[in-house]
């Protein structure tokens, strides 16, 4: 009479897919997280684009002089990558608090615990359509080189956010259970701002160029950044980007189907 | 598909984290209240919430479930709702399941009442498209008039009860579930209210209503559980029909 309990990996595969497809329920929580932030400021999400924009108008100057580079050249260049930048380390980071920041839905209620890692995702996607307003900007005014690479664009945004989907579930269940590693991985990420070619080029390191080469990080910059420069990344980036999704949707299906029901117990 | 609620010795176990072994040296210690503290296999110590717990719920049955504070009453609706999923054991529910724990629970202060409606219904699995007829009744039912426009932060608190009670008794479901009574402000309102409930309790072919008031139980259901320490204590059907004269809104 009693049946047999399906096996975990199915029902952590069965968890992704429905949280995948709860397309009415997370980009309408994402978006009202994005939206509680600037209540009643008067210019409300664009505070994102703006805040970005400060940020460069006050970088953009000194490390061109510092760099002994071209202004002009430069601004675009660094506008481009910390945008991307913001994007990806935002995703990092809001990655550790997924799980933790929607434990009273967990405890509550059945939803799959994907919506919540898609949430998250949705609202980085909303936050990097913001600041593309400022590449926009920056293209207009420093003569834009754009091609057909421009449609390679995409490709690597689909692609980082992704990424984002196994960073969510594996950092959100780490971070559940071992509250220290939220902390931890915030000053790593912004170490990473600082070791990551985002405001200097791997050309700068000279014939230490292999570190940048090094580190996945730069790839993911790479196959958005130079798209939007009118280049085509390298092949080194694409596989290592490719490579490192692999192994982490592969991580990922280890590690999740094991501790999935764990999570509702730890946030 | 017949709606039905079949569990097989299911366990739930809470890790303590940060807890020091070593003043709990004893391998329990029985409470006055609350779950069992004990120490798993890999030696962490865990409140026991529920032990052993097995039962079958079928259409008709209005289980209410009594036991004092820590029993395990919440817990067993949470795992009813799906939230917690068994240590051990086996839970099966057909049905969809409607979950009055927290009728509030998504609401956002600063979002208008009209954005909550479609916020909560979105966490409901109310498809956006379905939402806009029940708008109307929802803003009729909680009689807000020109409140939904405006920010929920803005409403009293009666107000922000029947709006978010309005929403989340708006869909019909097979399983009811029920922790103590709701309140929902002035009596006027709780009597229309009730009227809802029971309505909506008559589409529902279960409901689950947790309370330590043995009254509001006899008068609204015609099984009993009753959970000790987290552990049956006791089954009884009514030969009495309910009454449902102690209202669960008030």
């Amino acid at each position: 009479m009693s049946s047999a309990p399906p096996p975990p990996l199915h029902l952590a595969l069965k968890d992704l897919k429905d949280g995948i497809c709860a397309i009415y329920v997370w980009p309408i929580l994402g978006w009202m997280e994005i939206k509680q932030r600037y209540r009643r400021s008067l210019l409300g999400p664009f505070w994102l684009t703006i805040s970005t924009g400060i940020m460069l108008a006050g970088m953009g100057p000194l490390y061109s002089k510092l760099f002994g580079q071209p202004v002009s050249a430069y601004f675009s260049y660094l506008a481009i990558s910390f945008v991307v930048w913001i994007f990806i380390s935002g995703m990092i980071n809001d990655a550790c608090i997924a799980f933790i920041q929607a434990e009273g839905y967990i405890k509550q209620m059945k939803l799959p615990l994907t919506v919540h890692v898609m949430r998250m995702v949705w609202k980085n996607l909303l936050i990097f359509a913001h600041n593309l307003l400022i590449v926009l900007i920056v293209l207009m005014f420093y003569q834009p080189k754009l091609d057909w690479h421009l449609l390679l664009a995409p490709i690597g945004v689909m692609l980082i956010a992704t990424n984002g989907i196994w960073i969510g579930i594996l950092l959100g269940l780490i971070c559940a259970r071992f509250r220290d590693i939220p902390q931890l991985i915030t000053s790593l990420v912004q170490v990473a701002f600082f070791l990551t070619p985002v405001f200097w080029t791997p050309g700068m390191l000279g014939r230490h160029q292999w570190a940048a080469d090094l580190n996945p990080l730069f790839h993911f910059l790479e196959i958005i950044r130079r798209p939007l420069m009118g280049e085509g990344p390298s092949i080194l980036s694409w596989v290592a980007v490719l490579a490192v999704t692999v192994a982490g949707i592969t991580l990922m299906l280890v590690v999740f189907p094991r501790y999935r029901a764990r999570i509702a117990y730890w946030v | 598909m017949m709606t039905r609620v079949r569990a097989e010795n299911i366990v739930v176990q809470f890790p303590i984290y940060g807890a020091n072994s070593r003043s709990l040296k004893n391998t329990f210690i029985r409470t006055a209240t609350g779950g069992l503290l004990a120490k798993d296999e890999s030696e962490r110590i865990v409140v026991c919430a529920l032990n052993n717990l097995s039962f079958q719920f079928r259409e008709g049955d209005k289980i209410g479930i009594v036991g004092h504070n820590g029993s395990g009453k919440t817990t067993l609706l949470r795992v009813l709702a799906g939230a917690y999923e068994p240590v051990r054991g086996s839970i099966e529910v057909t049905g969809r399941v409607a979950s009055m724990l927290s009728i509030n629970l998504g609401m956002d202060p600063e979002a208008t009442g009209y954005e909550n409606i479609f916020l909560r219904a979105a966490i409901m699995g109310v498809k956006p498209w379905e939402v806009p007829p029940l708008v109307d009744e929802i803003c009729e039912f909680s009689e807000l008039g020109n409140y939904v426009n405006m920010p929920l932060r803005t409403y009293s608190s009666g107000m922000a009860m029947r709006l978010s009670f309005a929403i989340s008794t708006c869909v019909s479901a097979d399983i009811i579930l029920m922790d103590e009574w709701l309140s929902v402000g002035d009596s006027a309102f709780s009597e229309k209210a009730q009227r809802r409930l029971q309505r909506l309790l008559g589409q529902a072919k279960v409901l689950v209503l947790a309370s330590h008031n043995e009254q509001l139980i006899r008068d609204n259901c015609n099984k009993i559980m009753r959970l000790d320490h987290g552990e049956m204590a006791g089954f009884e059907e009514l030969s009495i029909q309910p009454t449902g004269r102690l209202p669960f809104v008030i």
